[in-house]
């Protein structure tokens, strides 16, 4: 444990013995903030989503135990009257109840275009506040008092330096189930989610799940939360669930840190003492009373992200000394691999593809084929056709008509995942690594579809020996395309020849039989061209079956055994590099007519 | 209900869906153009109605320390840059719009008494007031951060937006205001009254809308605007320069902002917190037609106006809640029926 952070826990054990009842306070808001925060570092910082309606979340959680630990059992509906109003079951009934609405919210918006969650949650927020104030049974404007106190194995918690553990606990329970659910398998597709769904999906990752699962997290968060909350107060009304309260708490995360989870408790930190500080202040100098602290929040807030768009955590990470992390792939045994293809065998035929758009065909009629223990390639000059067919193959965009048959298997029509699924694997033209990761973290995302334990064992770490086997996979791959002195680099740090050898290995991890190359030699330098040939030649001698799209025809002619040409959409060409060369069509394609 | 209350909930569902009609179209324009969702939209209704309303009670508005202060702070940070790049010829003009012009309207504020002048000469020194600040908010908030995702513009526009409704309480108070309205005059059409105000808020909008369209059908600046909402990169190699277009289309939105609240000030009491629920409900209007589409976004804004003024007879407490709710049939329609495949931004 860094000696920092022993120290924060060691004070905040002992805070509520030495402070005065004030900051005792102030700390359990800070707790209870955090949490919500949490959640949002989760969905903001780390999946690229968010919500303003974090504070509905935690009024679903205040509200619902507030209702059934006050209602006497005869008047609750029979169903309801068998759990009792033991506010754990309140708890349970609010937990179930968010998760319902988180679901429904996010199948509404999160298939749709990032900012439709944003405004959806702006609407929930809206809707929820002014229901909460105008249903009868849940005390209007007025709310709800009476709550009863909570009790935690015979313990009374009335006072606040005792609910105060309560908080500080759940607080660091969820952050530590954050962190190891960052450190996993899930966590790596959550945070792939930043660098754009297609390189995710085409891992094999369900990118609607993840943005699910993250979704679905904080709102839990923000349901405890407020559950906690109304055992404090022992009194809800709907003030502190409107939308101005939701957008606070994404300003905590933001100003926070978002990408960090100590950065949720910074913000809430901030935000709360601040405030605290500015209703005290402003009125005396503006001489009237108001939620005047808005005014500097918003000032604050935009100048964060002009000028600090990570937000106070990495200046504060800055101060203090890191040490040097462990830096060793875990010995673990060789995942199993899939069924292997025989040297020769068919693996890839396409045949009469035809992809339109409108009255466009960018694909007519192509035809090609791709072996086990072969380097196809595919040339053209630009705008022949070359990505259509590469995305039509890959399952980015379906043919509109023909057959793709992957290892017998008709494909065409299949999502990227389901393809990546059945052993081919892909580059990207354009590098989508995630640069602030490692080597080894990147390559990992491309073991994704080789693990399976979840996101409830990745949280609580009970999926140690599947990690340690993906990791060591990820570390083979990263050895056998010879990066292994990269390895702990972080992937944005690499020059673009080497990003694409890591693009590379992240398609080996998935033990492909079937590898796409988009354009791998593009923006190379001489050696590391040679260096990428030397690589696809070793994979070829393996029994890898590679098809390349490519460009440069002094990369391709010394290194392909067939090559296809396309122009126009149509194929030109086909055989042998020499014969092809020769060829009097592929000349006037490339060089122009001879007159 | 009869057919007579159906007829004066219509009227006044079409009067409010005409104002959010305006509003979505301002919104639709902002985010096409610069890719930001502008919820402060709202905060300019509340402005110009409040601006207008302290006119006629003889106060002098809190808007116009907004137009100086901002107009010092851009140009302080303009002719700053200017200076540093060398293109000293850009400052006079510079100067002039950020510090002469808000100097200019204080004058006239101060020694004018714009109390006695009549209403439309106070019509427009409202919006003379108000819609300078929206090209400002361009400026300070939005052009450092043009280049940033969506997300990150949207979490900006709501820091703008709390900043706004927090000067709002400082410069107008608590208390709503109305002001008189463009017309007494009121008709009876087969036994419904309808007033002057009603006829020039739909009037008003109509024109708008009308103006609007040939604005981007016919003008220079028009189709600028309209090529770099199809292609930013495109429309900047082509000369046209996003920081204008950034600039302009705030420019309208403010402008159509500020006018609709002068519009509705005589027929609703205007808060300073007022605009926000407004400027949601063209938002809704706006989602109704994608953020892209200006037609299907303005038929959408009005039935928000109706929706909401029947659902006002019949459970006007939850009004806002079936507003609201209205979007989630919408966005289960649009997640249906939209192929969504996200490229790098």
């Amino acid at each position: 444990m860094h000696p920092v952070l022993a120290g924060f826990l060691a004070a905040l054990a002992v805070g509520p013995l030495v402070l005065p009842e004030f900051y005792v306070t102030l700390l359990n808001y800070i707790g209870l903030y955090s949490i919500v925060a949490l959640g949002l570092v989760l969905l903001t910082g780390v999946g690229g989503l968010t919500s303003f309606g974090q504070a509905a979340f935690v009024g679903v959680g205040a509200y619902t135990t507030a209702f059934l630990t006050t209602t006497p059992a005869a008047e609750l509906p029979a169903w309801l009257a068998v759990f009792g109003s033991s506010p754990w079951v309140a708890l349970a009934v609010g937990l179930v109840l968010t998760a319902a609405i988180a679901l429904v919210l996010g199948f509404l918006t999160l298939r749709l275009s990032g900012h439709y969650l944003p405004l959806g949650t702006i609407a929930w927020g809206i809707s929820l506040y002014f229901l909460f104030g105008n249903v009868g049974f849940l005390g209007g404007h007025t709310g709800i008092s009476g709550i009863p106190v909570l009790e935690v194995f015979g313990t009374e918690l009335r006072e606040s330096r005792h609910f105060y553990y309560l908080i500080w606990l759940v607080l660091l329970g969820a952050v530590w189930l954050t962190r190891n659910l960052l450190d996993s398998r899930e966590g790596r597709a959550i945070r792939a989610l930043k660098g754009g769904t297609v390189m995710a999906e085409a891992m094999g990752v369900d990118t609607a799940r993840s943005k699910t699962v993250i979704f679905l997290i904080a709102a839990l968060f923000a349901c405890v939360s407020g559950w906690l909350y109304a055992h404090l107060q022992r009194f809800v009304n709907p003030t502190p669930f409107g939308l101005h309260i939701g957008i606070e708490y994404l300003f905590m995360a933001v100003i926070g840190g978002a990408a960090n989870v100590w950065g949720a408790l910074v913000g809430a930190g901030v935000i709360t003492i601040l405030k605290q500080w500015l209703q005290d202040v402003l009125p005396t100098i503006f001489g009237a009373s108001g939620n005047f602290e808005v005014i500097v929040f918003g000032l604050l807030m935009i100048l964060v992200l002009h000028r600090a768009r990570e937000g106070l955590w990495p200046l504060l990470t800055r101060l203090v000394p890191t040490r040097e992390r462990a830096r060793s792939v875990p010995a673990a045994a060789p995942l199993p691999r899939g069924v292997q293809a025989g040297n020769g065998d068919l693996l890839l035929e396409v045949t009469d593809a035809v992809k339109k758009f409108g009255g466009l065909v960018a694909n007519d009629r192509m035809g090609l084929s791709v072996r086990a223990g072969e380097i196809m390639a595919l040339i053209g000059p630009n705008g022949a056709g070359k990505s259509t067919m590469f995305n039509l193959i890959s399952g980015v965009s379906p043919p509109t008509s023909g057959s793709v048959r992957f290892r017998g298997e008709e494909i065409a029509g299949l999502t990227s995942r389901e393809i990546a699924r059945r052993g081919m694997s892909r580059t990207f033209q354009h590098v989508r690594l995630l640069p602030t990761m490692t080597v080894l973290e990147n390559v990992a995302i491309g073991a994704h579809l080789r693990g399976r334990r979840g996101v409830a064992a990745a949280s609580l770490h009970l999926e140690r020996s599947e990690e340690a086997q993906l990791l060591a996979e990820a570390a083979r791959q990263i050895e056998h395309v010879g990066l292994a002195e990269h390895m702990f680099d972080q992937a944005g740090s690499l020059a673009l020849g080497k990003q694409r050898i890591v693009e590379i290995a992240r398609a080996l991890a998935s033990d492909p039989c079937l590898l796409l190359l988009d354009e791998p030699a593009a923006g190379l330098r001489y050696l590391e061209k040679q260096a990428l040939a030397g690589l696809l030649r070793k994979l070829r001698g393996e029994g890898m079956g590679i098809l390349l799209v490519e460009h440069d025809m002094d990369f391709v002619m010394g290194l392909a055994d067939r090559v296809v040409v396309m122009e126009f959409g149509k194929k030109i060409a086909e055989g042998l590099p020499e014969h092809v060369q020769n060829d009097p069509a592929v000349v006037e394609a490339y060089l122009g007519g001879v007159d | 209900m009869d057919l007579q209350i159906a007829l004066l909930l219509g009227q006044d569902g079409v009067v409010n869906g005409a104002i959010y009609a305006l509003l979505a179209l301002a919104l639709v324009l902002v985010f096409a153009v610069t890719r930001v969702i502008f919820i402060p939209q709202g905060e300019f209704v509340a402005f110009g109605a409040l601006t207008l309303a302290s006119f006629q009670v003889g106060r002098t508005p809190g808007t116009l320390w907004l137009l100086l202060g901002m107009g010092a702070a851009v140009a302080a940070i303009d002719i700053a840059l200017a200076l540093k790049s060398g293109a000293r010829r850009r400052i006079p003009q510079i100067a002039f719009w950020n510090l002469v012009y808000p100097l200019l309207a204080a004058g006239l504020v101060f020694f004018a008494n714009p109390q006695q002048w009549p209403l439309a000469l106070q019509v427009v020194a409202a919006l003379a007031i108000v819609v300078p600040l929206g090209p400002m908010i361009y400026r300070l908030a939005y052009q450092p951060l043009a280049e940033a995702t969506v997300l990150v513009l949207l979490i900006v526009s709501i820091a703008v937006h709390l900043t706004l409704v927090g000067l709002g309480l400082l410069f107008f108070g608590a208390e709503g205001s109305r002001t008189t309205p463009f017309s007494e005059a009121s008709f009876d059409l087969g036994g419904i009254i309808v007033n002057g105000q009603t006829l020039w808020v739909i009037g008003a909008s109509a024109v708008l809308i009308v103006v609007l369209y040939v604005f981007f059908e016919r003008t220079l600046y028009g189709k600028a605007l309209r090529a770099t909402a199809i292609n930013r990169t495109g429309a900047r190699l082509m000369g046209i320069s996003t920081v204008m277009a950034g600039k302009l289309s705030f420019l309208l939105a403010a402008a159509i902002g500020a006018f609709s609240g002068v519009l509705i000030a005589p027929i609703t009491t205007v808060y300073y917190d007022t605009g926000f629920l407004i400027g949601l409900k063209g938002f809704v209007g706006a989602i109704v037609g994608g953020l892209a589409s200006y037609p299907v976004a303005a038929a959408g804004a009005i039935l928000v106006g109706l929706l909401e003024s029947f659902s006002s007879f019949w459970a006007s407490a939850f009004k806002e809640v079936i507003v609201f709710t209205l979007i989630i049939p919408v966005l289960v329609w649009r997640s249906l029926t939209t192929h969504h495949v996200e490229e790098d931004e």
